[in-house]
């Protein structure tokens, strides 16, 4: 009975935020990072109370920890049908903690209608909490869509307008059309997928535990894969479907940054291992060479434009795209260890990526610029945020101790296993990634400083340095000690796998798990 | 001779026709007319009349209209009991003519409420207007089941010449002016293609019943080329009366230039009424069937939905917006037609549905605020709508439900509706028209998002459109936002409409 309230929670605290903004600004801020605070602490219950570990492998059938099952529109065969595995609880946690964060982190930036703005970014949220929770898949769609117009919203009411630029709302109608055209593509797919099944068993439902079993003949599976990987493709977002991103991310308010960076581009690889895999593990297999060559252009397209961006918000933007191009060549590679790189990856690029924007939207809100040309020797001139940044390029750039480097060492090992030349361009990328990561520290806090700053430049206070503290403990945590969070999926990780060895005879079958020392 | 049943059957029919006629009835001043209503109160038929027959009164008369069209709707209750049934050789009432009954009604009043708050503050002669208003329904319930070519053209003629007032009412205008005689040449030609291509069916036949038709159409062997060239005339009448392109031109013009809530008679009414006789007389005359239909209404459909699209994207007025974007909606519902089978018209009507909803929110905000005291032109400039989130929430909420709806979101009803079409043209296996509405919704949502972007912008000054009176407490915006709760539910919970679809089948009677 937990998961639906997962995003009701979100949903119900938007409304209340919405009818008291007009009333007093800070209740608002209050009442959303309550409803976070409660949704995080269910989400910890969820994986404290349940038993995520191998048990009962290797049968192709997940086994859902908690399920949540209500009837909806019977004539379609549909089903509000949501559920937990290990996968789902990793998201979930992901979720939470940097939606709690993005609600901290907007508390004194957005000053005009914070109620309607934490409207958006709480039903967001919820929708985004639904996408980890549904196993049906018109649920899914959904939830799947309905992310979509409160970041539009965002975007085009709270964002920026950089100078000589088209513009906050053409970046945001960008980034709808993107996800909306690509998300009709997916709604096609799945109608293609729910009556092919239909035509097979004369039974017709959207539900993800029945559609698995579904025989498709290799060319349906073919172009249904398609369907279901390009939507997907967009929101990673894949080399080149990544247009949105850059200018999403240049335009949105800090919260908005957060939201996209730390969770929507993660459901686009979650989505990926949910369903495009286990539903199409053939066709799969197949494309796997191509959808990772995609992944390594994604890797150096994204690392060379990082190098030359002035722009903060763009330079980290394209270390999203080269980030996700290393989580797309894991999902593809097909062993149980690249594919727990790539989940760990997913959580410890959110929290890099998440605290470099947060920081530099604090940095925004002193300086009133996002350019690097017009920073520099900031290092002198405040405390503790420099040093903070710090830390967090030298995650983005895989330092050991941090967990972008266990992820980044895992997915490596992952596919070098099945593609080694792959894994072996991959890893030249990591020259880049020093590069783009120090030129961004050194831009912006060495050197002369500016002189255009204002006279006082306001040293952080508590709820800033309590976030920023809070990423990098999380950040330790999960370098130190990746174990927990590694175990977590395994079970899930482990099916997923089994189900593209099993359904092909052409891929060699790697061992069902490798333990990690 | 007809007997009680078949009398019940038609009872929406005549109330509808009643409500005309108390209007006509109590508009005059005159003492004569006065004598006359006094006369018919006596024979029953009228019994209000009486009381209003001596001087004009708007709010008498709308109401008088409002309860007729009340009177119609509820009478559809014990219709339910006698369907399907025939009544004579001009109509019939089946579930789905009961249904599609049901909708023009509901729509009517919901029209109804937009023109009383609408034409309040107009300065010259007001009541004539629901005359004009009630006739036209008469014209849409006589199509929705009329199975006789005989009274397809009744219907349609009654339903068309009142229009052509409704959209000139302003005669000071010159728009409404330009738009009245577009419409009234472009359609009085379609009229004519009409007329011949029944004449030449009747000349091969011999009968003007659909079912007299069929014969024409049915078996193996491919029916003549004079049956063709009918059935093509017939074609170009209704795609003009729907709007379908390459047939569309003159619907963003008159779209533009008609009173508000005439647009929104025009978008709802009319193409509910056309679509419902279209669909049945494509099933009693078994053109259905035809090999030949189907590329061509996919045609249509394609056109349509391209052509819809692509035009509304550069237009700055949001009555031509929205018109544009009927003229794409109503091709998604010829897609809906394509993929139908006659047993299954679950897709047509639902889409139907959802479009009618669609366009009644978005064409009543419109209207709403074009009933706006302080200007005496539209509303329909897309500056005039900015930030009116900020200004009257609910209004801009009623809006943007609509425009959602238009694009198709998940938990609006446009989903629902575009979601019955993918399923339909998927199961069938028309590719043509699953790519153009992949391509059509696509370029669709640019013009919805800008239309939605700007109800929420911050506000640039003073709005010449400001609501004196509190426009929540009139019933056109009782009716909106009733309206924007049962698109909500709906677009939430289908199961019970769906159900209700269901039931609407044709039944062809001999």
């Amino acid at each position: 009975m937990m998961l639906p309230w997962l995003i009701l929670i979100p949903w119900i605290g938007g409304l209340l935020c919405w009818q008291v903004g007009t009333r007093s600004p800070n209740l608002p801020r209050w009442i959303a990072t309550i409803s976070m605070a409660v949704v995080l602490m269910l989400v910890l219950l969820l994986w404290m109370g349940g038993d995520y570990s191998l048990s009962g492998l290797p049968e192709a059938q997940p086994v859902w920890q908690q399920e949540f099952r209500a009837p909806w529109i019977e004539s379609f065969g549909v089903s509000f049908h949501l559920g937990v595995d290990g996968l789902s609880v990793v998201m979930l946690l992901l979720a939470a903690s940097l939606g709690l964060a993005s609600v901290v982190c907007s508390w004194r930036e957005v000053q005009h209608n914070p109620g309607v703005f934490y409207l958006n970014l709480l039903w967001n949220l919820g929708a985004t909490l639904g996408v980890f929770l549904a196993l049906d898949l018109f649920l899914f769609f959904c939830f799947w869509e309905m992310m979509l117009v409160p970041i539009f919203f965002l975007i085009a009411l709270w964002g920026y307008n950089p100078p000589q630029d088209k513009g906050r709302i053409h970046a945001a109608n960008q980034f709808f059309i993107f996800a909306q055209t690509s998300g009709l593509l997916l709604l096609f797919s799945i109608i293609g997928l729910v009556l092919a099944h239909y035509h097979e068993t004369s039974v017709l439902s959207f539900d993800y535990d029945v559609l698995r079993t579904t025989k498709l003949t290799l060319l349906a599976e073919w172009i249904l894969m398609l369907g279901f990987f390009i939507p997907f493709a967009v929101k990673l977002p894949v080399f080149p479907l990544h247009a949105w991103l850059p200018d999403a991310h240049a335009h949105a308010p800090t919260a908005g940054s957060v939201d996209i960076a730390g969770i929507l581009i993660k459901t686009g690889a979650y989505a990926l291992l949910r369903f495009t895999l286990p539903l199409f593990p053939r066709a799969s297999q197949a494309f796997a060479p191509i959808a990772m060559t995609l992944g390594l252009a994604g890797i150096y397209y994204g690392a060379i434009l990082a190098c030359v961006q002035d722009d903060v918000k763009r330079l980290v933007a394209y270390i999203n795209v080269s980030s996700m191009g290393f989580v797309l060549i894991a999902l593809y590679a097909a062993n149980t260890l690249a594919l727990q790189g790539a989940v760990l990856q997913m959580l410890a690029h959110a929290l890099s990526s998440g605290a470099l924007f947060i920081l530099f939207g604090q940095l925004y809100e002193r300086l009133h610029t996002r350019d690097l040309r017009d920073m520099g020797g900031l290092w002198s001139r405040l405390s503790f945020l420099p040093g903070a940044a710090l830390f967090f390029a030298l995650a983005s750039l895989s330092l050991p101790g941090t967990g972008n480097f266990v992820s980044e060492f895992l997915i490596l090992l992952g596919v070098y296993k099945t593609a080694p030349m792959v894994a072996v361009a991959a890893a030249g990328s990591l020259v880049l990634a020093v590069v783009y990561s120090l030129r961004l520290v050194q831009l912006a806090f060495f050197g002369p400083p500016h002189d255009k700053y204002p006279e006082v430049l306001v040293n952080p206070n508590v709820r800033e340095l309590a976030m920023a503290g809070t990423f990098v403990v999380l950040l330790l945590a999960l370098g130190l000690s990746p174990q927990p969070l590694l175990d977590l999926p395994l079970a899930s990780l482990t099916r997923i796998h089994h189900t593209l060895v099993s359904a092909t005879a052409l891929v060699p079958p790697w061992p069902a798990s490798v333990p990690v020392p | 001779m007809l007997n009680l049943q078949q009398w019940m059957a038609l009872l929406p029919l005549i109330l509808c026709s009643l409500t005309a006629l108390s209007i006509m009835l109590a508009i005059p001043r005159q003492r004569r007319y006065y004598n006359v209503a006094a006369v018919m109160t006596a024979g029953g038929l009228s019994p209000v009349v009486l009381a209003i027959a001596k001087r004009r009164h708007y709010n008498v008369i709308s109401v008088i209209t409002g309860a007729g069209l009340g009177l119609a709707l509820l009478s559809l209750i014990p219709v339910w009991t006698v369907t399907p049934l025939s009544i004579g050789p001009l109509f019939v009432v089946d579930p789905f003519a009961h249904l599609m009954m049901a909708v023009l009604l509901l729509t009517a009043l919901a029209c109804l409420t937009l023109s009383r708050t609408y034409f309040r503050h107009y300065a010259r002669n007001r009541e004539e207007f629901f005359l004009l208003f009630s006739l036209a329904v008469t014209g849409a319930m006589t199509l929705v089941c009329s199975r006789h070519l005989a009274s397809l053209f009744i219907g349609l003629e009654l339903l068309a010449l009142p229009v052509y007032g409704m959209v000139t009412y302003n005669v000071h205008e010159r728009s409404a002016l330009e738009a009245g005689i577009k419409y009234l040449i472009l359609g009085a030609a379609s009229s004519a293609f009409m007329l011949f291509g029944m004449a030449l069916l009747y000349a091969l036949s011999g009968s003007l019943s659909f079912g007299g038709i069929a014969p024409l159409f049915e078996g193996t062997l491919p029916p003549s080329m004079l049956a063709m060239v009918a059935l093509v005339m017939i074609l170009v009448a209704v795609a003009f009366k729907l709007s379908l392109a390459p047939f569309h031109l003159w619907t963003p013009d008159v779209y533009q230039g008609a009173p508000a809530p005439v647009t929104t008679f025009l978008a709802t009414v009319t193409k509910v009424a056309i679509i419902a006789v279209f669909v049945r007389f494509l099933i009693e005359t078994h053109v259905f069937e035809l090999p030949a239909l189907k590329p061509v209404l996919s045609l249509l459909a394609i056109l349509s939905i391209l052509a819809g699209n692509l035009l509304a994207l550069g237009q700055r007025n949001i009555k031509r917006i929205l018109g544009y974007s009927s003229i794409a909606h109503v091709g998604y519902l010829l897609a809906a037609v394509v993929a139908a089978t006659p047993q299954g018209l679950e897709a047509t009507i639902m889409y139907l549905f959802a479009y009618v909803m669609t366009a009644l929110g978005s064409f009543g905000v419109v209207s709403i605020m074009s009933s706006s005291e302080s200007s005496d032109r539209d509303a329909h400039g897309l500056q005039d709508y900015r930030g009116l989130f900020w200004r009257y929430p609910f209004l801009a909420l009623v809006m943007a439900n609509a425009m959602l709806s238009l694009t198709g979101t998940p938990l609006s009803v446009g989903f629902i509706g575009k979601f019955q079409v993918a399923i339909a043209t998927v199961g069938e296996g028309l590719w043509g028209l699953v790519a153009a509405q992949i391509v059509g919704s696509a370029i669709g949502v640019y013009y919805c998002l800008r239309v939605m972007i700007t109800l929420f912008l911050p506000v640039p000054g003073m709005s010449i459109f400001v609501m004196p009176h509190r426009w929540r407490q009139q019933t056109s915006g009782l009716m909106l936002l009733g309206l924007s709760i049962i698109m909500l539910v709906v677009g939430i919970w289908p199961q019970p409409l769906i159900h209700l679809i269901q039931e609407a089948r044709v039944v062809v009677l001999p």
